[in-house]
């Protein structure tokens, strides 16, 4: 009997944070919704009940269902029969009892039968069911693809499609290929034009498909003969329904083995255009990974949970040298530190999470209505911290997971390394987060632009400027100094104009960003509510070190140093 | 078809995570240290109750629940669930009841209820354990009883195929409808609540209820007939009062005792196949398992 929602009181400190007052005006559009759905809510207080509620019911399936399946699916996994997938005994009870709650939909509009609920909620959700199991949260958290059928679909295509995916029919996206992995632009999979049948006729193979089986799929393919680059891809809409497509293998994976990652072939498969031509990779795969990115955000997270507190258990409870080991400063640093991180990544992952609901609501509310001066200029500021946050929530978060899930086993010494501990699957687990939906290393390459063009040092001087506990006052005159190397070491190297030499340092750039950031975020959230005191003292020191030694680094390097790391 | 059907649950204090504060001196429950929950086994039933009602579009559940004012929680529990509505039976009277008061007042209930296919329950509560009130409603009702009921396999024509649980397997049985089933903890798990119904529903209040609320609230739920439950007086339901609560009860408790197990003796075991297996072999024979 556990409830992840009411286990974990961070999660209601991030529900409940003050610009979500904002978000949720606007989503409801002044709680006009009342009047026509008997379960739109009527004013802020009664949203925001709502939205415990169903965080509670969320809790409740992921501490009660989804939690304890979370090892017999690990070892069961999902197998292929006649070229479908079936999924393990657990993770269909799990989708079951998600669908029976109505957790599907859960921010689409209430016209398509979903609970039009802000980002923030639907995040909490997946940090919660992540925590329970990871590779389960992709099977349920690819309903965030409906994204992006509302968003570039046209309403013919969103009333068949949407009301389905509330109804708890799952999605996949189907990008990746062979020969196109992170370099999507070399897509080859082939869509023609039937006009017989006034449709699309798909054929070729896709790979690394995650839930490829789902029922509604949003398949990247080139539309436009003899192209080769990104401007010959279309997005389009595959109903499994139509048939058409078979899952040739399920790849045997390292971790998140509940997750059926799938090589598909697709022979003469009917589709539909989504959106227009040509834009299907240059801007809709664009915002699906986006999306798809917060949503591994939250999934780090969300395992980081499930290893601080595996680890924090295991040093409570066992006994070397005549005491609990918890009581060894080697021990107790590494589950401070732990901590501190999973605590510092939360805090990234609903600032953007916020970030981007600010702005996709203020986008949806232009679908009806045009927008004032001041609104399209907060939107376009959202819309531009959105864009910085989400690689640097995705990039770190992804990487604390993983140190954390290391750490774990660490605690449990000689028995981490055995089965017999969840540990061990949380590990496995963990190494994907910092690899799929674009590596770190790609996640830099995304973030560093908001280095060179000042993005995160505004956002520091804004973070600066707001209002804090006076028990912080010596760890934000710490922060300052920070945010001064950190410049300077913006300053040295985009000062060069050499842009291997940039590229070489972006990691380094976008890591001191992201640990001056955090520490702010923490100031800010232990100011709000102490229980974060103890993590936000923790961080900020582990975040003084990385900046120093980062700063350190930048200021003893060369640009033609770079010659010295290349690898033949 | 659809169908009218009952689900007879109980509000009781979650007696699976005791501390020592559970039992007061004189030896009954301590009820304000234990939170009130959904008797387990009725969630039970309920789910079997749904399974119906997904079977059988149209169908209505009623959930009927006979306890303090507050036992209005499980009523919206059960409507976050899937359930229609329900009645609490509520009465300063009917305190003290013991399983003859109890199955006596909720069967006048049922009476007044009237029109009704089938009845479910838990088959029994995990503050007493008797088992009785299920039986005992059926009895006083005069309708067949299917008790341990696992699972409902078919219902048409009038008949419903159940399978019960019992002690050395399982068994078959057809019953004529109207009748009352007693749903064993072995049954599915009930399904969890629904963010859309928990969202609709959240404000449904009993009348004792509504009067607390401020004149904003009443609004909303005069506004909205659904989010009105009832509740039930005795007479209401035209119980003798002879019949009914302690005077109705002819169950005493004479003494409670606090029995804490202890291993009297112990053993110590070879670590080897061979002494695990005598010993599997040991609990064989004197039944503690197999």
């Amino acid at each position: 009997m556990a409830n992840f929602y009411n286990d974990n009181p961070d999660l209601k400190h991030h529900l409940t944070h003050p610009l979500m007052r904002k978000i949720i005006e606007l989503k409801e559009r002044n709680y006009t919704d009342a009047e026509k759905y008997d379960y739109a809510p009527f004013n802020y207080d009664d949203a925001m009940d709502s939205y415990e509620k169903v965080l509670e019911i969320a809790g409740e399936i992921s501490g009660d269902i989804v939690a304890p399946n979370a090892e017999s699916v690990d070892h069961e996994g999902p197998h292929v029969v006649d070229g479908h997938v079936v999924y393990a005994e657990g993770t269909q009870k799990n989708l079951d009892a998600l669908v029976k709650a109505g957790l599907m939909g859960i921010s689409l509009p209430r016209r398509y039968n979903g609970l039009n609920f802000s980002l923030v909620p639907y995040i909490m959700a997946a940090d919660m069911v992540s925590r329970a199991d990871a590779g389960f949260v992709n099977i349920w958290g690819l309903q965030d693809c409906a994204e992006t059928i509302y968003e570039f679909a046209d309403e013919d295509q969103r009333m068949r499609y949407l009301p389905r995916v509330c109804a708890g029919e799952t999605m996949a996206m189907d990008l990746t290929e062979p020969d196109a992995g992170s370099d999507l632009q070399a897509v080859m999979l082939k869509a023609t034009p039937d006009e017989a049948n006034g449709c699309w006729r798909l054929n070729g193979v896709k790979r690394f498909i995650t839930n490829g089986d789902g029922e509604i799929a949003l398949v990247l393919a080139r539309s436009e003969d003899g192209t080769k680059d990104g401007r010959g891809l279309s997005m389009f809409i595959y109903d499994k329904n139509d048939g058409g497509v078979t899952v040739r293998r399920i790849e045997n994976k390292m971790g998140i083995k509940g997750s059926p990652t799938c090589e598909l072939v697709f022979k003469n498969a009917k589709a539909e255009l989504c959106g227009s031509r040509k834009l299907g990779l240059i801007k809709y795969v664009m915002a699906l990974m986006n999306g798809a990115r917060l949503g591994i955000a939250a999934q780090s997270v969300g395992v980081s949970e499930a290893a601080y507190r595996e680890a924090l258990a295991y040093a409570r409870d066992r006994r070397q040298f005549g005491k609990a080991i918890i009581e060894f400063p080697a021990v107790y640093e590494m589950l401070s530190v732990m901590k501190a991180k999973l605590d510092a990544s939360r805090s990234l992952l609903y600032e953007t999470t916020r970030f981007v609901d600010m702005y996709k609501t203020y986008e949806d509310i232009a679908r009806e209505r045009s927008l004032t001066a001041e609104e399209k200029a907060e939107m376009k500021s959202y819309s531009k911290l959105a864009d910085a946050f989400t690689p640097l929530a995705k990039g770190m978060g992804s990487e604390y997971c993983n140190q954390n899930a290391y750490d774990c086993v660490q605690v449990h010494g000689g028995s981490g390394f055995m089965k017999d501990y969840a540990c061990e699957r949380i590990y496995r687990d963990a190494r994907i987060t910092s690899i799929y939906e674009g590596t770190t290393q790609l996640q830099v390459v995304a973030a560093i632009r908001h280095v060179t063009t000042g993005t995160y040092l505004n956002r520091i001087h804004t973070y600066e400027q707001e209002e804090i506990a006076e028990a912080y006052k010596s760890l934000k005159d710490e922060l300052v100094k920070m945010t001064a190397l950190y410049a300077e070491a913006v300053e040295k190297v985009t000062g060069a104009k050499d842009s291997e030499y940039l590229d070489f340092m972006a990691r380094r750039l976008v890591e001191m960003a992201g640990n001056i950031i955090m520490s702010y975020l923490l100031i800010l959230d232990a100011s709000r509510n102490e229980s974060f005191d103890h993590s936000a003292r923790v961080y900020c020191k582990m975040a003084q070190a990385e900046v120093a030694k980062h700063a350190d680094f930048i200021a003893n390097f060369a640009p033609n140093q770079v010659e010295e790391y290349k690898q033949a | 078809m659809s169908l009218n059907i009952i689900v007879l649950a109980k509000q009781v204090p979650d007696t699976r995570n005791v501390g020592k504060d559970a039992m007061k001196a004189d030896g009954t429950i301590n009820r304000a240290a234990l939170p009130a929950i959904f008797n387990p086994e009725d969630l039970n039933a309920l789910e079997q109750a749904l399974r119906l009602k997904d079977a059988n579009p149209g169908s209505t559940i009623t959930l009927l629940t006979m306890g303090l004012p507050r036992a209005s929680e499980i009523i919206r529990e059960a409507i976050y669930r899937g359930a229609d509505t329900g009645i609490v039976l509520t009465d300063r009277t009917l305190g003290g009841a013991d399983t003859l008061a109890t199955s006596y007042t909720l069967a006048q209930a049922v009476k007044k209820f009237g029109n009704y296919d089938i009845i479910l329950g838990g088959r029994q509560a995990i503050d007493g354990d008797t088992a009785q009130v299920g039986p005992q409603i059926a009895e006083k009702l005069g309708l067949p009883q299917v008790t341990y009921a696992e699972e409902i396999l078919d219902l048409k024509d009038g008949k419903v195929t159940i399978k019960r649980r019992l002690e050395n397997g399982v068994e078959t049985v057809v019953a004529p409808l109207p009748c009352v089933v007693t749903v064993n903890g072995s049954a599915a798990d009930c399904r969890p609540r629904n963010a859309r119904r928990v969202q609709k529903y959240k404000y449904a209040v009993s009348p004792s209820e509504k009067e607390k609320l401020s004149d904003e609230m009443k609004a909303i739920v005069d506004a909205r007939p659904y989010l009105n439950l009832q509740e039930w007086s005795a007479a209401y339901v035209d119980a003798d009062p002879e019949q009914i609560g302690l005077p109705g009860s002819p169950t005493k408790v004479k003494a409670i005792e606090n029995v804490v197990f202890t291993a009297k003796e112990s053993l110590t075991l070879g670590n080897d196949d061979e002494a695990i297996e005598n010993l599997v072999k040991e609990l064989i024979a004197n039944h503690t398992i197999g």
